[in-house]
């Protein structure tokens, strides 16, 4: 699964149909267990040329994608990861009813390489199923850092199918997987046999295994022993938020940097922008409105809100591909199970941190309806990528005693730290509320695997999810922001009576924003920056400056001034933190949750909840404040 | 009285000799690789003492405790 720009966002609730086949092309199944880079092996071969969704009628995700090789067109079918095709969790009646029914022309089944013996578990009830099958042996490199030797001829003639070897991180192997793919989309269809019981067939792959892999090292599995050593038993949650801590660390300071150049440049660009405009006669009016409004709009979002968020991303991205975040949700499903939710909410929880939306998709790795629902109502209460630069800055700005440098942003990252455990402990408190009021039940039981650590591409991760977070933020910058900042420009610039719409709005909101320990323009901000959660500081300011009493081209130091000119003080921050923490979610992840729970009424409630946890807390502040 | 998997401790191990309880969780179980005859080793403990991680044909596999007290197994 993962957080890439397919998987967040609008992308994240798509269906598609396996109907867009290329009828000429040949047709391929693509099973396996659960990480054995299946995904890999699809992107490896597909390319761009693929489209992430859910299976029709079902809330199971997949993707189907094109190649092409040696003249010969191959539409792929990617099937969800599942151990096998004899149990009735949707993911298995999936990938049964498709390799039965869906009459593919070859069905792939992906291995790993260092975990041979398990899988052949689906590979030998696959081959009962069909005959046109290639066994696809993948992570080769893993196996031969840990001394892991399989006989391939061996295999074949034992399993009586094709056995490719693979090592799609690296590419290799790819070309002769297609060639035996076409192979065995040529001939005929056999009758599927008898199905043989689970324990036969466990042993039968047993009894393969034994004569075709060798285990040059007894220990091979050594290190990542150790390593589960650290991060999991009693050393577990230090070294988890040390990481968290150490990843926030690292946000924060590279943005500061990054930021500080971007608006520099970019505001420049704005006169350049704003006199060349002027220059070839475009009127007073349009100028404004475009460039003081729309495109200055665009310039805060690029230079404070994206740094972080191009920053955040990868890091996260890498150590979901390390292969921690199953370790997550070991250490922290006994808290779930107490607050009767599902251990796997913690790996949901940690996906909303990227990205809420992605974060409720990923809500379908829960089985039972009841924890999914609570595992999507309060997946908001852990901030998004979009919220993070919010925090940030505010923190940056009010909360931070010392002067600069490297231990500022080591302080920003321990209050940061802070606000998301407040975030956590928040999502186990609602999650047993409501799993003793109206989401009532017993906890379900759950087998999590703790899958091998692998290395990831450092490198090539990196530049992909940088790039791909950049070019995210880029297009919500264009598409939300920039009209953002000119409906902003237009409610300060217009008139009604007395004061300008803007004006109106934020008085209007302004007693219960008082109320909160805000003021009406945060409130405003907020109720804005509903389709994109990174808005809400640049509209706040924006709308500030346009009522407030700097009117000049502001710089990033001067942001703190322009708050306190408008009545900010340390209360007001510490309660923008709260509100941005505990608020409805955005308008893409409600989309979302409305879609996964087909349900208006649970969707009203993911609104309603974390919005009266964030004002009912605001509220507190504020009243305890101002009583001292 | 005997033996389940949930008695074990991170470095020893057991044979499987039998499952109980529900269903749908025996049969997740089988295809995991707990069928009677297998070699499990217990691995790791999670900071709160549960679930714990066991090493079967293998893969990693966490289960909780109300779920490796239905793994008989003997030594």
């Amino acid at each position: 699964m993962g957080l890439t720009k397919s998987s967040t966002g609008n992308s994240a609730i798509d269906t598609f149909t396996t109907k867009n086949f290329n009828e000429n092309g040949i047709v391929v199944a693509l099973a396996g267990n659960p990480n054995v880079g299946k995904s890999t092996v699809f992107n490896e071969l597909t390319g761009m040329h693929q489209h992430t969704g859910n299976w029709p009628g079902k809330t199971v995700s997949g993707a189907v994608g094109e190649c092409e090789y040696q003249g010969d067109n191959f539409t792929i079918v990617d099937l969800p990861g599942c151990y096998s095709l004899k149990a009735h969790s949707p993911e298995e009646e999936v990938a049964r009813d498709f390799i039965e029914e869906g009459n593919p022309d070859a069905v792939v089944v992906v291995c790993d390489a260092t975990c041979l013996e398990r899988n052949l578990n689906l590979v030998l009830q696959t081959i009962e199923k069909t005959n046109k099958v290639v066994v696809c042996v993948n992570l080769l490199d893993e196996a031969e850092k840990k001394k892991i030797k399989i006989d391939f001829k061996k295999l074949e003639s034992l399993l009586g199918v094709s056995v490719v070897g693979t090592s799609a991180r690296q590419k290799k192997g790819l070309s002769e997987l297609l060639f035996q793919i076409k192979k065995v989309s040529e001939i005929s269809k056999g009758e599927p046999k008898e199905e043989t019981e689970i324990k036969d067939i466990i042993k039968r792959a047993e009894e393969i295994a034994k004569q075709t892999i060798k285990f040059e090292n007894e220990k091979y599995d050594e290190r990542d022993r150790k390593f589960d050593r650290i991060l999991t038993g009693k050393s577990g949650y230090p070294v988890m938020l040390l990481m968290l801590l150490a990843v926030f660390w690292l946000t924060i300071e590279g943005s500061n940097y990054l930021s500080g150049y971007l608006s520099d440049f970019l505001f420049k660009t704005e006169e350049w922008i704003y006199d060349g405009f002027s220059f070839i006669g475009v009127p007073y009016i349009i100028c404004e409105i475009l460039i003081h409004g729309a495109y200055r709009m665009l310039i805060w979002v690029v230079s404070v809100m994206l740094p972080p968020m191009a920053i955040f991303f990868p890091l996260f991205t890498l150590l979901e591909d390390l292969g921690y975040l199953p370790r997550v949700a070991f250490n922290l499903d006994k808290c779930f199970k107490k607050c009767s939710a599902c251990g796997k909410q913690a790996l949901t929880m940690c996906m909303g941190f990227g990205c809420n939306a992605a974060g409720v998709v990923g809500c379908r790795i829960i089985d039972s309806p009841r924890e999914r629902l609570i595992a999507m109502i309060t997946n908001n209460f852990v901030p998004c990528n979009g919220r993070f630069p919010t925090l940030i800055s505010i923190i940056s700005m009010f909360v931070i005693t010392t002067a600069s440098g490297v231990l500022q942003s080591l302080e920003s990252a321990l209050v940061l730290l802070l606000v998301i455990i407040l975030g956590i402990i928040m999502t186990f408190l609602v999650s047993k509320i409501l799993s003793v009021t109206v989401l009532k039940g017993v906890p379900s039981s759950f087998t999590l695997e703790l899958p091998p650590y692998r290395r990831p591409q450092i490198a090539k991760v990196l530049v992909r999810s940088i790039f791909d977070r950049t070019l995210f933020v880029l297009g919500r910058a264009a598409a939300v922001a920039a009209p953002a900042g000119l409906i902003i420009w237009i409610m300060a610039n217009v008139s009604v009576g007395e004061s300008t719409l803007l004006s109106h709005m934020s008085t209007f909101l302004d007693p219960l924003g008082k109320f909160m320990g805000l003021d009406g323009v945060i409130l405003m901000a907020f109720i804005l920056g509903f389709p994109a959660n990174e808005t809400v500081i640049p509209i706040m300011l924006m709308a500030y400056l346009s009522q407030g009493v700097l009117t000049d081209t502001p710089s990033m130091s001067e942001l703190k001034n322009i708050l306190l000119s408008n009545g900010w003080d340390m209360v007001t921050a510490i309660n923008v933190m709260l509100f941005s923490l505990m608020h409805w979610p955005c308008s893409t992840t409600l989309m979302t949750i409305r879609k996964e729970s087909g349900s208006l009424k649970w969707t009203l409630a993911s609104f309603a909840i974390p919005t009266v946890c964030g004002f009912l807390i605001c509220v507190l502040v504020n009243g305890i404040f101002h009583i001292f | 009285m005997k033996k389940t998997l949930e008695c074990l401790t991170p470095g020893e191990w057991g044979i499987v000799c039998g499952i109980e309880g529900e269903e749908e969780m025996k049969r997740r179980l089988l295809d995991l690789g707990f069928v009677s005859g297998t070699k499990v080793n217990c691995l790791h403990k999670s900071p709160l003492g549960d679930p714990m991680a066991f090493g079967v044909r293998g893969a990693v596999i966490a289960l909780r405790s109300e779920d490796s007290k239905n793994i008989y197994i003997k030594q």
